[in-house]
C-alpha cells in the first residue's frame, strides 16, 4: 500500500543565479491508496503527476512529510535498503526506457537477472511473459526494430515480470494508437485483478472515460481531488 | 511460436552468467584503456628492474668491499713490539683473535707477486719478492729481502673479511700499531658507504616512481571508467530503477576495467621483456647475478630471478588496480541516485 502524509518535493536545492531555494513541485500530498487498489494520475501538464510517480518508483525522495511505500518509510529508509523495495515496484514509461543494445527476451528478463534469479527459472517466466504480451515471436528483435506498441508490451512485460506489489504506468499511452492503448489498459487491470497495486497518469480523457476508477487530480503540485 | 521462444531461451541460457546488460563493452573501449595500462607497465617493469639491478649491485658491494680490509705491515720479518714471531705473523694473530673478523689471512707470494705484476711485470716482481721456494712457508708472506734480487723493502699485506659491518676499526688499528708500529689499516667501508648511499637513493627513485605510475594508471582507469558512466548514464539509471545495488552496477564496469587492465598490462610486461633480457646481458659483468653465458639461454639466466617473478605479478597488480579503482569511481557516482 502507498500511504502519504504532508509529502513536499523540490528538485536541486536552490536554482540558479537566485538565492532563494528552488520552488516546490510537489506540495502538502496527502493519500492512501491500498493494497490491490486503482487509481488514475489526472491533472494538466505540469501538475506534478511525474514528479508523484517519481517520489512513488522511488526515483527521488520526498524532501517533506511522510511517504510509506509498501510498508516502507522511504524518507528515513537506509539507501542500502531501497534497491530490495524498487523490484517490488514495476513501472511503465511513455518512452518506454528499454535498453536498446538487448533483445526483447533480455530487456524482460533483466529485472529477474538483477535480482540473482536462476537462469532456468528466467528463461520459463521470460518466455511465459512474451507469451502473454504476445511477443512470443520478436524475442530476438531489438527495440529499434519493434513498432512503438510493440516496444510498449515489451516495456510492460518488463515491468510486471517480477510480480509487482505496486505497478506505476507514466502517459503508458502516449505513444500507442487507440486499438493499442485498449490492449494496454486490458493488461493493466488484469495485473489489478491478480492483487496488484496500479496507478497509471495520463491526461488520455477517452481512456479514463472508458474504464471509470477512482482518481487522483493533480494541480501546481496540489492534490485537489481524491475520488 | 513456443518453438521460437525455446530456440531464444536455449540461446539465453548459453549466455555467460552476467551479461553485458549495461553496454559496458561498447562504453569502455578495448583500445585506449589497455593501451595506456601497457604503456604504464612497461615504465613500472623498467623501473623494477632498475631497483633489482641497483638492490644487487649494492648487496654485491656490501659484501664484498664493505667486509674486506687491508692491513699492511711495514718489515713483516721483523720481531714485533710485543709478543712472540714475526711482526707479520703477530698481526695476522691479532687481527684472528679480534671481535668480528671472520678470517685473517696473510698473501702467499704468489698473490703479492699478482699485485705487483701490473706494474713491474712478472720477472720484476718476482723478483722484488722472491723465489717461493726460497723463502720456504713460515710466515706466509714474509719475504726475505736477501731472497729477492731486487730486494725492494715491501710490506706484509693481510686481507682481512669482516662477518659483519661497524666492527670498531680504530681501537683495531690501535692495537696492530702497538704491536707492530706503522702497520696501515685500509678500510673499504668509506667507499662503500657512498656506494650504498647512492644504491639506496637510486631505490627510493624507483619507489617513487613505481607509486606515481601506480597513481597515474589508477588516474587513467578512472577516468575511463567516469567516461563509460557517462556514455551509459541512461542505462545505469534504467538499471538502478529496477532494483540492482552499487554493488551491481559497479561489478559491470570493475569486471570489464580488471579485463583491459590485465590485457594491457600483459602486453606491457611482454614488451618489456626483451629490454630487460638486453639490460641483463650489458649488466651482467658487473654483478654478481646470472652467468656469463652465451646465447639466448645466457641472456635469459641474466635477468635476476626476482624479476621473473616481478613480471607475472604485473598483470596481477593491475588488475586490483582497475578493480578497485573502477569500484570506487563507480560506487562514488552512484551516489548521486537515490
Amino acid at each position: 500500500m502507498v500511504l502519504l502524509e504532508r509529502v513536499g518535493l523540490h528538485y536541486g536545492g536552490r536554482s540558479a543565479g537566485s538565492r532563494q531555494a528552488a520552488p516546490d513541485v510537489l506540495h502538502d500530498l496527502n493519500f492512501a491508496v491500498p493494497a490491490g487498489g486503482f487509481r488514475w494520475l489526472l491533472g494538466p501538464s505540469g501538475a506534478g503527476k511525474t514528479s508523484l510517480l517519481r517520489l512513488l518508483y522511488l526515483a527521488v525522495r520526498p524532501t517533506a512529510g511522510r511517504l510509506d511505500i509498501l510498508g516502507i518509510p522511504v524518507g528515513q529508509a537506509a539507501r542500502g535498503t531501497l534497491p530490495r523495495l524498487r523490484r517490488r515496484i514495476g513501472v511503465v514509461f511513455q518512452d518506454f526506457r528499454l535498453l536498446p543494445h538487448l533483445t526483447a527476451y533480455d530487456n524482460v528478463a533483466l529485472p529477474l537477472r538483477i535480482a540473482g534469479r536462476p537462469e532456468g527459472q528466467i528463461r520459463a517466466d521470460v518466455s511465459e511473459m512474451l507469451r502473454w504480451v504476445g511477443l512470443a515471436r520478436k524475442h530476438a528483435s531489438h527495440p529499434a526494430e519493434l513498432s512503438g506498441g510493440e516496444q510498449q508490451r515489451v516495456a510492460i512485460a518488463r515491468a510486471v515480470i517480477n510480480r509487482p506489489d505496486l505497478l506505476l504506468a507514466d502517459e503508458p499511452t502516449g505513444n500507442l494508437d487507440e486499438g493499442q492503448a485498449e490492449r494496454l489498459m486490458q493488461l493493466l487491470k488484469e495485473m489489478n485483478r491478480l492483487g496488484t497495486t496500479v496507478m497509471v497518469a495520463t491526461h488520455n480523457d477517452g481512456l479514463v472515460a472508458r474504464h471509470p476508477a477512482r482518481a487522483l487530480r493533480l494541480d501546481q503540485g496540489r492534490l485537489i481531488a481524491d475520488g | 511460436m513456443g518453438e521460437t521462444v525455446t530456440a531464444g531461451a536455449r540461446r539465453a541460457r548459453l549466455r555467460p552468467a552476467g551479461f553485458d546488460d549495461l553496454g559496458v563493452r561498447r562504453a569502455l573501449s578495448d583500445r585506449l584503456l589497455p593501451a595506456l595500462v601497457a604503456a604504464m607497465t612497461f615504465l613500472a617493469a623498467l623501473t623494477l628492474a632498475g631497483a633489482v639491478a641497483t638492490s644487487s649491485l649494492a648487496h654485491h658491494w656490501q659484501h664484498g668491499a664493505a667486509a674486506a680490509l687491508t692491513v699492511q705491515v711495514p718489515d713483516p720479518g721483523a720481531s714485533p713490539a710485543s709478543g712472540e714471531g714475526t711482526r707479520l705473523t703477530r698481526v695476522v694473530a691479532i687481527l684472528t683473535d679480534a671481535p668480528g673478523i671472520a678470517e685473517a689471512r696473510a698473501l702467499d707470494r704468489a698473490e703479492l707477486t699478482d699485485l705487483l705484476r701490473p706494474w713491474l711485470g712478472r720477472d720484476l716482481a718476482a723478483a722484488a719478492i722472491g723465489p717461493a721456494a726460497a723463502g720456504g712457508d713460515k710466515g706466509g708472506a714474509a719475504a726475505d729481502p736477501a731472497q729477492a734480487p731486487l730486494a725492494l723493502p715491501l710490506p706484509g699485506v693481510v686481507q682481512v673479511r669482516l662477518d659483519r659491518p661497524g666492527v670498531d676499526l680504530t681501537g683495531l688499528a690501535r692495537r696492530l700499531d702497538q704491536a707492530a708500529p706503522g702497520t696501515l689499516v685500509e678500510s673499504h667501508g668509506l667507499w662503500v658507504q657512498r656506494l650504498s648511499a647512492l644504491a639506496r637513493s637510486l631505490q627510493a627513485c624507483a619507489a617513487v616512481v613505481l607509486v606515481v605510475v601506480v597513481l597515474v594508471a589508477a588516474a587513467v582507469v578512472a577516468v575511463a571508467t567516469r567516461a563509460g558512466l557517462a556514455a551509459r548514464r541512461d542505462a545505469i539509471e534504467i538499471v538502478h530503477g529496477l532494483g540492482a545495488t552499487d554493488r551491481y552496477i559497479a561489478g559491470r564496469f570493475a569486471r570489464r576495467t580488471t579485463m583491459l587492465a590485465a590485457v594491457g598490462a600483459a602486453v606491457g610486461a611482454a614488451a618489456a621483456l626483451p629490454v630487460l633480457i638486453g639490460l641483463a646481458g650489458l649488466a651482467a659483468p658487473f654483478a654478481s647475478f646470472g652467468p656469463e653465458a652465451e646465447g639466448g639461454a645466457g641472456l635469459l639466466a641474466a635477468v635476476p630471478g626476482s624479476l621473473w617473478l616481478a613480471l607475472p605479478c604485473l598483470p596481477l597488480v593491475a588488475a586490483a588496480i582497475g578493480w578497485m579503482t573502477a569500484q570506487g569511481t563507480v560506487r562514488r557516482w552512484l551516489r548521486r541516485l537515490p
